[in-house]
């Protein structure tokens, strides 16, 4: 692979970069990642992501653009309210850099199409508001041996564990199952600052990056928590389970499972 | 004793479970909290037979549901 003189000048501040060069670049060039959810976290990520030149991104999301979205999900435009997320999500990528492969699937993820969705991209971002859809993000990418970033955002509060395979634990090994629907209070009903979802997103991203080019430490093992209040960042080093369902020892979990949405998820 | 809960040293009472120190710590919904005490996961059913000690690290893992 070699880059035009345009290509030269645009990821020029990726390529003098000490660490990362022209051969950190050719790797998220040739490197593919899909962001389920193009929403809070979705948004900043897959604009981060696209902008780096990652060569293919995968963006799935089966909603429509609402007004109460546009304070948090920077992706979206007021022009765009209606049209399906995936499809505004894939344009606003196309704009900042239409040098990428962007594929928009308008689709909730599921037990059933999780498997396939994964199956071409490297890494998976989760950009999800609901706990059936982080379990199973998880347990497909057990599975599948993907790695992948977990993120989730509650009011002030922010936290992020990156799962490569054979290293350092999933998340159903910090959480075995997902709370029963209502049980702990989500976004919708507890609100959340825009910008935490930004600063958690763009954090996403720079692990899909450091993966992909192959630099640096990644947050396996290790659970990054933010405190917005008091700007304070904050990481547990937490162990694998042996007894985990997912990735332990005697795996009792071997397919995708569709656990039920809480209440206020569904649509 | 000195506990670091969350990162934080702090004074403790002696004779201190873990059924008591989410009680002193008021943690939001307990049931649905992971805990870490140095460095490995302690069940819920075990909290109260946890007993913590001198230089105890314990750790409240909370769920994050948000993002889209
Ligand atoms: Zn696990």
């Amino acid at each position: 692979m070699s880059f035009s003189g345009e290509q030269l000048a645009r990821y020029s501040r990726h390529i003098i970069l000490k660490g990362f060069g022209l051969r950190g670049q050719k790797r998220l060039s040739r490197g593919s990642v899909l962001i389920v959810g193009a929403g809070g976290l979705g948004s900043p990520a897959a604009l981060y992501l696209a902008a780096a030149g990652v060569g293919r991104i995968g963006i799935i999301d089966a909603d429509e653009v609402d007004l109460s979205n546009l304070q948090r999900q920077i992706i979206h435009g007021t022009a765009d309210l209606g049209k399906p997320k995936a499809d505004s999500a894939r344009a606003s990528m196309l704009a900042v850099n239409p040098e990428i492969e962007v594929r928009a699937i308008r689709a909730f993820a599921d037990a059933g199409n999780i498997m396939e969705l994964i199956r071409d991209y490297d890494f998976i971002i989760d950009g999800t508001d609901n706990f059936p859809a982080k379990f199973l993000i998880n347990d497909a990418c057990v599975l599948a041996g993907k790695a992948f970033s977990h993120a989730g955002i509650l009011r002030f509060n922010g936290q992020l564990l990156t799962y490569v395979p054979g290293e350092g634990p999933c998340y159903r090994c910090l959480f075995k199952n997902p709370p029963p629907p209502e049980a702990v209070p989500t976004c919708r009903q507890a609100g959340v600052i825009g910008a935490l979802a930004g600063v958690v997103g763009s954090l996403q991203a720079m692990e899909a990056v450091k993966y992909l080019a192959g630099t640096g430490g990644l947050l396996t093992g290790r659970l990054l928590t933010y405190d917005a209040l008091k700007t304070s960042f904050r990481g547990i080093d937490l162990p694998r389970r042996a007894d985990c369902p997912v990735c332990g020892e005697h795996p009792s979990i071997t397919a995708p499972v569709d656990y039920t949405p809480a209440a206020c998820d569904f649509r | 004793m000195i506990l670091i809960v969350a990162g934080n040293p702090k004074e403790y009472p002696d004779d201190l479970n873990l059924t008591r120190l989410i009680e002193l710590e008021k943690v939001e919904t307990p049931i649905y909290v992971t805990v870490a005490l140095n460095d490995s996961f302690v069940e819920s059913g075990g909290f109260e037979s946890t007993a913590l000690k001198d230089g105890d690290r314990v750790e409240f893992l909370y769920f994050m549901g948000g993002g889209r």
